[in-house]
């Protein structure tokens, strides 16, 4: 049977037509030649030919594909029946496109930050070098960053199973001078990073193997949306210059526009090559990531044995000076190993994987919901058509054909549903991903439809249609075609096995969206406890922020003293309360620590250098003892102020006034000994969440010299307005200062983007499971009693009272709603272990919100099986018989 | 009108045969080829003139005959058809399964003459 015959069988059915009338032409003419009458030689040909419809019919028949024109049949016939019923399918059609469109939108996400390769050359090459385990939190540490640069030369000269390596480094620096001097998303390289991964300029050329050199840089290459917003686009070469770090540099080249760096969901902005300053590279400092394509043939797991083997060589020539012998040997011990990297590193998919699993979890179980509804609807459609299923039956359809019929209405109900979806998700995936960027980083994720993503939107409507279509479809096939016109739903009280499929669909709506409850209420209130918890310092008010003067060519032993004239100036401005500085801010993800000893005890406690002005500022009382002053000064006794994890942990709860701890040698800071001069309350340290760490406050006066400071600053004024004020008087007062300020309340909230996307989503999903459970349990009791009409009419006719009609329904509605929920309950207990992690300041077992979650559902519930009793009661019984 | 009943099983397979056989020597259209198998079967295989065309159509699908509108002997405009490379071929190899059949089935059915 060819294809080409039946695309063309219109055509063959005219041209056989025309061969036909021809025949009977010919055939008419000789018998007339033959001496026949016209009529009777025309009536003699048809004799002889037989009957032409049959033959045409047989003719087309042989150019049609059975099973296909019966299926295009089914859904023709499907679509009519959709259109008899436009109420049902447009119901259908939004809960489908709903469905599977948040979910195809999680879906997306998760796809573009887990399972998207890197837009490089062949990706799936491409390997990261790191120390397995991690290095401990040794020295400094970046995003990121996984190596020293000492380690990366030590690797770089080593034989390697890689063909190709190369290293980079993200970091955050600045371009301009004085006040035009702005921050940019620096990506630093090895000279052949772009030639490894294959990337093409986009204009000019890119960085090259020459470019690495001694510092300083001197050539630098753009990203697109840099060179578009900053560069207006002009041609890159000599003429284009940006002045980075202080130093010139010639932009020679254009990243092409879909090249973001190694980090998914972020961008860069200039792109500088590695160079080699005139000082020794800091060994302390992790901060590159190490690349490379391995040779063909090269398992990960024989790579990771040979950069193993090569291990001791690499640590024991870069050791970090001046440790102690315990983390000097913790350091030779380490191993490398190597890793896949083809979908490049991300920080966003570190932060947000397991909420976007577990929304994609929740975004399911509301498609079943919505699957279970329509289910119950098909169920219903299908009961009050049973007449007609029963006259085909009769007709001789067979039962596989009226499945099949059936499930074309499902299957186009869920094609349609899911090209809406589809459609939908584009737009709702813009939309999380605008809503997980914060200002102050914006989140840049390739959400492109992709193979991966249709398969995914495809799968799902299959599984729905299935979900919805095929128990429907196979009960109503059961019919007895006898039965069915016999009763023809008329009399009697259906059987209560026919509803045990739609109780069924309804016990576990109710049970799934209990579930949905209990998530979406836990993460609404997790959020809320983290937005209403005290850290135990003052957040609103409070501006925070960095200076940065390293361009105004002062000396060092004069940088104290600037320091202290900005920061009076700042607090001279109208507005501000009270200011201070701080080597790092609080709350905010940064952190410092050291090793230190008081007595017997060691272990780490954080350190942060302050001004004196910084309890007061920051709203810490000082329990004991004293706040710093201006009388403590690089000249006078270490001293250092501790919180009470500190007291508890280091000195036995001692009265530690006057005790003094050591601070462990690291790097470039030597071993010191502090005394302790005051107490503060435990507080948060860098982090809403998380335990108390033991911390230290010292004098900022008795930090080593550094051309810049981290700032608090407290004002009555909203920050916004204080920042513009304070820039503005120090740009004109120091042009050569870079001021940097942010609101802090607002930096915290920005770090609740993840508890706060999943308090959101989850919230508005759950609304949506109670919902649908509504419209399902609804439905189902109105059609129980739509179908009891008959019996509650002669129950009324024989003196029932309308309370117990109201009564009778409404147990039965009681019942299911009980079963769902104690099911939802069994089962929110164990989903709830999933969102353990994701959870603040609750058990995922709280018995407050299971409670609150069930008492919702069963209100909502009560109310949705109320009116279709109240229906009920209120019937004319004479009517109700009468309808026989 | 003399009807002998014609087995249409027999004819499934012989039927395409015989338009195969009809067409060798030169195109002809339906109604001719109609005529022919009458005419050369003596009348035997009488077949209602429609069933020709399913099998015309069959056999054009499967390539052994080709098609061509053309004008007939009294001037009419008529659907011809003519064997093609493959059709001969086919015709051949029809023609000698139908000889080794006809063989079979007269020696089981005449042995005493063998």
């Amino acid at each position: 049977m060819s294809w080409r015959r039946y695309i063309k069988r219109r055509w063959w059915d005219d041209e056989r037509a025309r061969e036909i009338a021809a025949y009977l032409e010919n055939e008419t003419a000789d018998n007339i030649a033959r001496g026949m009458p016209p009529a009777e030689a025309a009536a003699a040909a048809r004799r002889k030919f037989g009957n032409p419809t049959r033959v045409r019919e047989e003719i087309y028949r042989m150019n049609t594909i059975g099973w296909l024109e019966s299926t295009w049949q089914d859904l023709r016939y499907g679509a009519r029946t959709l259109r008899m019923s436009p109420g049902f399918g447009a119901v259908a059609l939004v809960s489908l496109a709903l469905g599977i469109g948040a979910n195809t939108a999680i879906f997306q996400l998760l796809d573009a930050v887990r399972l998207r390769s890197l837009p490089v050359r062949n990706p799936q090459e491409l390997a990261e070098v790191k120390i397995a385990g991690g290095n401990h939190g040794m020295g400094m540490n970046q995003q990121y960053g996984e190596l020293t640069r000492p380690i990366w030369q030590a690797i770089r000269g080593k034989p390697q199973s890689f063909s190709e390596m190369f290293a980079w480094s993200a970091n955050q620096r600045y371009v301009g001078q004085g006040s035009e001097m702005r921050s940019f998303r620096g990506l630093w390289v090895t000279g052949d990073f772009f030639r490894v991964l294959g990337i093409q300029p986009w204009r000019g050329r890119l960085l090259m193997p020459e470019d690495e050199g001694a510092c300083p840089v001197t050539h630098a290459v753009v990203s697109y949306a840099y060179w578009q917003s900053h560069l207006a686009g002009r041609e890159p070469g000599p003429g284009m210059k940006l002045v980075v770090n202080n130093d010139p540099v010639e932009i020679v080249g254009v990243a092409p526009p879909r090249f973001f760096g190694m980090a998914v969901g972020e961008t860069f902005d200039i792109a500088l090559p590695f160079c080699q300053p005139k000082e020794e590279l800091s060994r302390d400092v992790f901060e590159v990531s190490v690349m490379g394509r391995l040779k063909p043939g090269r398992t990960l797991p024989r790579a990771s044995a040979e950069m193993q083997a090569l291990s001791l060589g690499i640590f024991e020539a870069t050791i970090p000076p001046g440790r102690d012998p315990r983390s000097t040997e913790t350091y030779k011990h380490f191993r490398l190993g190597v890793y896949p990297a083809a979908q490049g590193v991300s920080g966003i998919r570190e932060t947000y994987d397991s909420s976007l699993w577990l929304l994609l979890g929740i975004t399911g179980l509301v498609l079943l919901i919505a699957c279970a509804n329509l289910a119950n609807l098909m169920l219903a459609r299908a009961s009050t058509r049973a007449r007609e299923l029963a006259v085909r039956l009769a007709l001789g359809a067979s039962r596989a054909r009226l499945v099949r019929q059936l499930l074309a209405e499902s299957a186009l109900l869920a094609a349609a549903g899911a090209a809406l979806g589809i459609a939908l998700a584009h737009s709702l995936a813009g939309v999380l991903v605008w809503a997980i960027s914060t200002e102050g980083s914006s989140v840049n994720l390739n959400t492109a439809m992709d193979w991966r993503v249709l398969l995914f939107a495809a799968g799902v409507a299959i599984l729905t249609c299935g979900a919805f279509g095929v128990l429907p479809a196979l009960r109503a096939a059961q019919a007895q075609p006898a039965a069915a016109m016999k009763a023809g739903g008329r009399g009697m009280t259906a059987g209560r096995e026919r509803f045990s499929l739609q109780r069924a669909m309804v016990v576990t709506q109710v049970s799934v969206s209990l579930v949905l409850l209990v998530g979406a209420l836990l993460f609404v209130r997790s959020f809320r406890n983290l937005m209403t918890f005290d850290p135990g310092m003052r957040e609103s008010g409070i501006t925070t922020g960095f200076l940065g003067f390293w361009q105004s060519n002062l000396p060092p032993q004069r940088w104290l003293e600037f320091k202290r004239e900005l920061l009076d100036e700042i607090r001279a401005t109208p507005g501000v309360l009270n200011a201070a500085t701080t080597s790092n801010a609080p709350l905010l993800g940064a952190s410092w620590e050291h090793g230190v000893r008081a007595g017997s005890a060691e272990g780490d406690a954080k350190f942060t250098w302050v001004s004196p002005g910084y309890f007061d500022t920051m709203g810490i009382p000082v329990v004991r003892g004293r706040g710093f002053n201006e009388n403590d000064t690089a000249a006078s006794t270490r001293v250092a102020i501790v919180n009470q994890t500190f007291v508890r942990r280091f000195l036995g709860g001692a009265n530690p006034i006057g005790q003094t701890f050591r601070g462990m040698q690291e790097g470039d800071y030597p071993t010191t000994l502090y005394q302790i001069a005051g107490v503060i309350p435990d507080t948060q340290y860098n982090d809403l969440r998380g335990k108390t760490p033991p911390m230290t406050f010292e004098p900022a006066s008795q930090l080593g010299p550094a051309p810049w400071t981290g700032l608090m600053i407290h004002s009555n004024v909203p920050p916004a307005a204080i920042s513009a004020t304070i820039k503005r008087r120090l740009a004109a007062r120091h042009p050569d200062v870079i001021v940097e300020l942010s609101d802090f309340q607002k930096d915290i909230r920005d770090q609740l983007t993840p508890e706060r996307l999943m308090a959101m989503l989850s919230g508005s999903f759950g609304v949506l499971a109670a919902v649908l459970a509504m419209a399902g349990l609804y439905g189902v009791i109105s059609f129980i009693v739509a179908r009891r009409r008959n019996e509650i009419g002669i129950r009324l006719a024989l003196g029932a009272e309308r309370g117990q009609v109201v009564a009778m329904v409404m147990r039965e509605a009681g019942r299911l709603l009980a079963i769902g929920i104690a099911a939802g309950a069994g089962l929110s207990l164990v989903a709830g272990r999933g969102a353990r992690s994701l959870l603040f300041g609750l058990k995922p077992y709280d018995p407050l919100t299971l409670v609150a979650a069930a008492m919702l559902l069963g209100a909502i519930a009560t109310a949705a099986s109320f009116l279709p009793a109240r229906r009920a009661s209120r019937l004319d019984p004479m009517a109700a018989l009468r309808d026989e | 009108m003399r009807k002998k009943p014609v087995q249409t099983d027999i004819l499934q397979g012989t039927l395409d045969m015989l338009i195969l056989q009809i067409l060798a020597p030169g195109a002809a259209h339906g109604h001719t080829i109609a005529y022919a198998i009458e005419r050369r079967s003596e009348e035997v295989l009488l077949v209602e003139h429609g069933s020709l065309y399913p099998a015309l159509h069959r056999l054009e699908d499967r390539g052994w005959i080709a098609s061509f509108w053309g004008t007939s002997e009294n001037n009419r405009k008529a659907r011809y058809y003519r064997l093609t490379a493959a059709g001969r071929k086919q015709l051949s190899a029809e023609m000698s399964r139908w000889e080794r059949v006809v063989r079979a089935v007269n020696r089981v059915m005449r042995p005493a003459k063998e």
